[in-house]
């Protein structure tokens, strides 16, 4: 075991990379909660926006159409879930599990050609100036465009949710249905809105495990990054800046145990390899134990106007 | 424009018609789909559903292996839609089920090589206990802390998968295996071994204990007081604690009772038709049993039918892979537009559609 070997910088950087697919996916699924819809069926928009990116990035050798077909392609899946879930009334949790296993099914289906084939690389943007600060540099400033694009979502996110006439009328939307739709504001229309951009978030999370973080594509690569970016969507408590912060904690979790495994640490690699989703659990009863502040009102209840 | 009226009481009729139409829907879709992949739709369609069961080369093959599918699925299926009957989530079927092989092989190889005639019981109730720890795991969180079971169940599927690998490769590795990952064969371990109990048909024990399941769920539900409980928490929530039904106490039932039988599926399949504890000996059963939970209506005897169902698509999808070269993908994508088809269908169950009518303002 030498744990010297570990070079912390290099251990930040990475983590930032780790976080971006979770990031993207929880911060696209805590809209959609805040509007009211618990879409469970975040793994599978995400394996599908994985093999969507991968497959238009390999055939036009270019990772950002790739990134744009994953968007599309996770919002596309995601209108499936929204018009069952919102139009034909059916159960959320069933429909968002639905989502999962059809998404797993498709994702093999159109990943089978493009097994072993290796990702076009993303070239990295060194940021000028920034980059070239010691420590902070590296780890900040000296990453794929991706990644910025997330941050920049996230800032978005929190600022539409809270400093915009949108962004009130969504919380509205998900707090109290029923007087959302008395005060004539169009609940299925907003919740809609709401899961594409969940879906197209998702979408992009995917597709920057298979295009950046590993980057080929495996069968079930996503392997249960959607429900961890769910359990973080909790752990925030449906804030944007703490759904930064969860996806940030965990991203090192996830780094850190691959440099331990890396490292030789006296530990079975299944013991560093299960420990994110031990490590979730921990997390998620931690929240559960100081009540779940923050929630919704209508989360989870399907809406349909009588009048 | 189509207006959705609701209906005062859901119609039984749609109830039941939902799933057949559902099927119909579904191979429709799935026809689309391989004609899509260059096979013939109707040639696939009638490999996966007719030619396993009368073929004459392949029927005397299939036919028994039907049961063997089923069993796991109406297991796990019985057993989750309990939970999902009172609102109670428990999505980690395939955890409960991977932990209630590995306690239970764990058993019988650790008395190999016993000849015993107990061994085998004590090794269906290691399974059994194995899996409902597990799920214990999320019900006890659930009722100390509030903890979402859905999260906390998922995520113990990832923890089982690594502890199977864990095993499969070390405590439960076959000592004369020549350093191969994987148990001993339970095949050549008779006392341990889930045969056949009439030779020939695929009725093994664990086919017994789905058939078992099903008949106690159904007096379960429809006689017991605890069944009337569960249908009560989930139907009109409100009531139930008017009626005194203890939360902790449901929640805990139905996720023990649901893991102990995830538990039990996965120790009949690995003492018989996978054979040894392999690092993927399972086969994903614990989240299809969940589209076998819906498209049976949570209802005991639906899910029977239901896993029946669902078995013939997978043996049918096998066929179809060997026969037309259908990707084994489709199949999976084919049962998953079938939960869609049932899901959005279901509306017709609790609404009724209205064509809408202009009418004066109010």
């Amino acid at each position: 075991m030498d744990l010297g070997q570990i070079n912390p910088i290099l251990l930040l950087a990475s983590l930032m990379v780790a976080a971006t697919p979770i990031l993207l996916a929880a911060i696209g699924e805590a809209v959609v909660e805040k509007s009211g819809v618990l879409n469970l069926g975040v793994e599978g928009m995400m394996i599908t926006g994985a093999v969507v990116g991968f497959a238009i990035g390999v055939n036009t050798q270019t990772p950002a159409l790739g990134f744009v077909a994953a968007a599309v392609a996770g919002a596309a899946l995601s209108m499936l879930f929204g018009l069952l879930v919102l139009y034909l009334k059916s159960n959320q949790v069933a429909t968002g599990l639905g989502l999962t296993l059809f998404g797993l099914g498709l994702s093999a289906l159109i990943g089978k050609p493009y097994e072993g084939i290796k990702a076009p690389t993303m070239a990295k943007w060194d940021i000028p100036l920034l980059s070239d600060i010691p420590v902070l540099g590296p780890i900040l400033f000296k990453h794929d465009p991706m990644v910025y694009v997330s941050l920049i979502i996230v800032a978005a996110t929190w600022y539409v949710l809270t400093k915009t006439r949108a962004g009130l009328i969504l919380r509205g939307v998900g707090e109290n249905h029923d007087a959302a739709h008395a005060l004539g504001y169009k609940v299925n229309r907003v919740r809609l809105i709401a899961i594409a951009f969940g879906g197209a978030c998702a979408g992009l999370g995917g597709a920057y495990i298979s295009l950046v973080r590993v980057p080929q594509w495996v069968e079930g690569m996503t392997a249960g990054a959607g429900w961890i970016a769910l359990a973080i969507v909790v752990f925030a408590s449906w804030r944007p800046w703490r759904v930064l912060l969860g996806a940030y904690l965990f991203g090192g979790i996830t780094v850190l145990q691959l440099n331990l495994q890396a490292a030789g640490v006296a530990l079975p690699v299944e013991v560093l390899a299960m420990s994110p989703y031990v490590v979730t659990i921990l997390v998620l009863v931690g929240i559960s134990f100081k009540g779940n502040h923050g929630a919704p009102g209508s989360l989870g209840r399907s809406f349909h106007a009588t009048h | 424009m189509i207006r959705l009226e609701k209906r005062p009481q859901p119609s039984k009729l749609w109830a039941t018609m939902t799933p057949v139409l559902a099927v119909i829907a579904t191979m429709i879709a799935g026809g689309i789909m391989f004609w899509m992949l260059g096979k013939d739709p109707f040639e696939a369609i009638r490999t996966i559903f007719w030619d396993p069961l009368f073929h004459e080369t392949f029927g005397p093959y299939s036919r028994p292996q039907l049961l063997v599918k089923a069993a796991p699925l109406i297991l796990i299926a019985i057993g989750l839609s309990l939970g999902f009957r009172a609102g109670i989530w428990n999505i980690g079927a395939e955890g409960q089920y991977i932990m209630g092989a590995i306690c239970g092989a764990a058993v019988g190889l650790a008395f190999y090589p016993s000849e015993s005639i107990l061994l085998f019981p004590a090794m269906v109730l290691a399974g059994a206990i194995g899996g409902w720890a597990w799920a214990m795991i999320p019900g006890f969180l659930k009722v100390k802390f509030g903890t979402n079971e859905i999260l906390v169940s998922l995520m113990l599927v990832y923890v089982a998968e690594n502890l199977l690998a864990s095993v499969s490769q070390g405590l439960l590795k076959n000592p004369d295996g020549m350093g191969f990952p994987g148990s001993r064969n339970f095949r050549d371990f008779p006392a341990a071994y889930n045969t056949d109990i009439i030779e020939g048909t695929g009725m093994h024990w664990g086919v017994a204990a789905a058939f078992i399941a099903v008949i106690l769920a159904y007096i379960l539900l429809t006689r017991h007081m605890l069944g009337f409980q569960v249908r009560l928490a989930g139907e009109a929530p409100r009531a139930a604690r008017f009626a005194g039904v203890n939360p902790t106490r449901l929640v805990l039932f139905c996720l023990g009772t649901s893991g102990a039988l995830a538990g039990l599926a996965g120790l009949f399949e690995v003492s018989g038709p996978s054979g040894q504890v392999t690092i993927d000996f399972n086969s994903g059963y614990g989240f299809t049993a969940i589209i076998v939970a819906f498209l049976g209506r949570l209802h005991p005897v639906g899910i029977l039918l239901a896993g029946l169902l669902m078995a013939l698509t997978y043996i049918g999808g096998e066929l179809a892979q060997l026969m037309l070269g259908l990707p084994g993908a489709a199949i999976q994508m084919f049962q998953g537009m079938l939960m869609f088809f049932l899901l959005a269908m279901d509306m017709l169950t609790h609404y009724r559609l209205r064509l809408k009518r202009p009418v004066a303002a109010q």
